[in-house]
């Protein structure tokens, strides 16, 4: 099983050298630190950055220079800034690659859920909406059941949808999968000492298993 | 030049009334209209309907309204980190229409290029979408959505000069140019004001055409949300 960081690893390996990728608030955040030295890429803020670096030092740290989550950040060598209108216009005109963000629950046709509880918790869509409207591919973080032990990889979400059929691949604690166009969850690995019977316990919509199903591999 | 300048944020602020719409700058707490936020606080307009991407904390920027009761209903993407606001929300004393975040700074976007509406593909399939005309555009659905309608907007640039010409710094340019250009009436403060040709032309972000009111903040906190430091 994974930890949240072993979860950031994994999609870390899923980035294509030369791509701009948007990363989501919690484990999206941590796969910035496990981009492999041979891969170039450019990661976008949409509250106006592209070329986002790491977090600063005590005596860089700038008021003015905040991500998407609003903590404090740097900026690398060819960085450029601009507005909201221009960060969501290239967001919807698909010059962002990937997309990775958290969820609370996706539908085996791709639908996600992460905006909103009803009742419970309203904090808002932020940029999920518009992020996963337009983005060429949208890659999941999260944990595979919540913390009542239910499977958040269901038949159909049953929470406010922030999109529709447009996830293309999961990485939980347990497990690697991708969706069907036709719909379903396709395993694609295990996590270290993960049996497939514990990846079908904790999914509840439509899983597709494949032959043999290897153990993911981490260097 | 035309002289945009007022003596301070009372004075920019002067005439905004209980019930007007109002649209905030900034991101989170990045590059916020600190001054005038403290001189509508100081008025005590109520009723107001404010548009801004976030609704402050509990304690700074538009947080410190809503502790004042003055806001009646918020349109932002976001607004975790602020329980008065969740607690009002939840109590039916704060109307709030929570949107995605390009439609917010579309519709300002809109406004200021003097088109009613554009289309967008944000909240298809979703509750954002209930109520709203749908186009299909080459095999894709779109959302209509308008124009903000708002009397004023009120934005903080890092500099600017009496003709109302403006330059941001870093990641607080975010909402402040596009709501800049669709307010009605335009408010902008700014941490250092200067004479016009003091600036360079061609590093201006929002030409002065689209600033009513400009004036120089006498303090900026910049309170920080989220510090953090790489070890």
């Amino acid at each position: 099983m994974l930890d949240k960081e072993g979860i950031a690893k994994r999609i870390a390996q899923e980035i294509q050298n030369n791509s701009y990728v948007n990363l989501g608030i919690g484990i999206p955040t941590l796969v910035a630190n496990y981009i492999p030295k041979d891969i170039h890429v450019c990661f976008q803020s949409e509250n106006g950055l592209l070329g986002m670096g790491p977090f600063p030092k005590e005596s860089e740290v700038d008021p003015d220079l905040i991500n998407a989550g609003k903590q404090t950040i740097t900026m690398l060598p060819g960085a450029a800034l601009f507005d909201s209108a221009m960060s969501f216009g290239m967001i919807h005109a698909q010059k962002i690659d990937l997309t990775i963000l958290g969820a609370m629950e996706v539908s085996e046709m791709g639908d996600i859920a992460n905006w909103k509880i009803p009742g419970k918790m309203v904090k808002g869509m932020g940029g999920a909406m518009d992020l996963v409207a337009s983005a060429k591919n949208i890659i999941v973080a999260m944990q595979h059941v919540n913390k009542a032990g239910e499977s958040k990889l269901l038949p159909t979400c049953s929470l406010p949808l922030t999109g529709i059929q447009c996830v293309k691949k999961i990485v939980t604690e347990l497990a690697v999968l991708s969706v069907l166009p036709e719909g379903g969850f396709k395993l694609l690995e295990r996590a270290p000492g993960v049996s497939v019977e514990t990846i079908k316990k904790a999914t509840l919509g439509k899983l597709i298993i494949e032959g043999e199903i290897p153990e993911m591999a981490f260097d | 030049m035309i002289n945009k300048k007022v003596a301070n944020a009372e004075q920019a602020i002067e005439d905004v009334m209980d019930g007007d719409t109002l649209l905030l700058g900034g991101f989170g707490l990045c590059g916020i209209p600190e001054n005038c936020i403290a001189a509508l606080v100081k008025k005590g307009v109520t009723n107001l309907t404010c548009v801004s991407n976030n609704a402050g904390v509990d304690d700074f920027g538009i947080g410190l309204m809503l502790h004042q009761k003055q806001v009646k209903k918020m349109i932002s993407s976001y607004v975790g980190e602020n329980a008065e606001f969740e607690r009002q929300l939840l109590s039916g004393e704060l109307d709030v229409e929570l949107i995605p975040q390009g439609t917010l700074a579309f519709r300002c976007m809109a406004a200021g290029y003097g088109m009613p509406a554009i289309y967008t593909p944000a909240g298809i399939g979703t509750e954002v979408a209930i109520g709203k005309e749908v186009r299909n555009f080459k095999g894709k659905d779109y959302l209509l959505e308008e124009a903000f309608d708002a009397k004023f907007a009120m934005v903080k640039a890092w500099k600017g000069d009496t003709a109302g010409n403006l330059i941001f710094k870093a990641t607080s340019r975010n909402f402040n140019t596009v709501m800049a250009m669709a307010g009605k009436i335009t408010i902008a403060e700014v941490e250092e004001l200067v004479e016009p040709g003091e600036l360079d032309p061609n590093q201006i972000h929002v030409p002065g055409i689209y600033v009513h009111r400009i004036f120089q903040g006498d303090h900026y906190e910049k309170r920080i949300e989220k510090k953090t430091i790489s070890v």
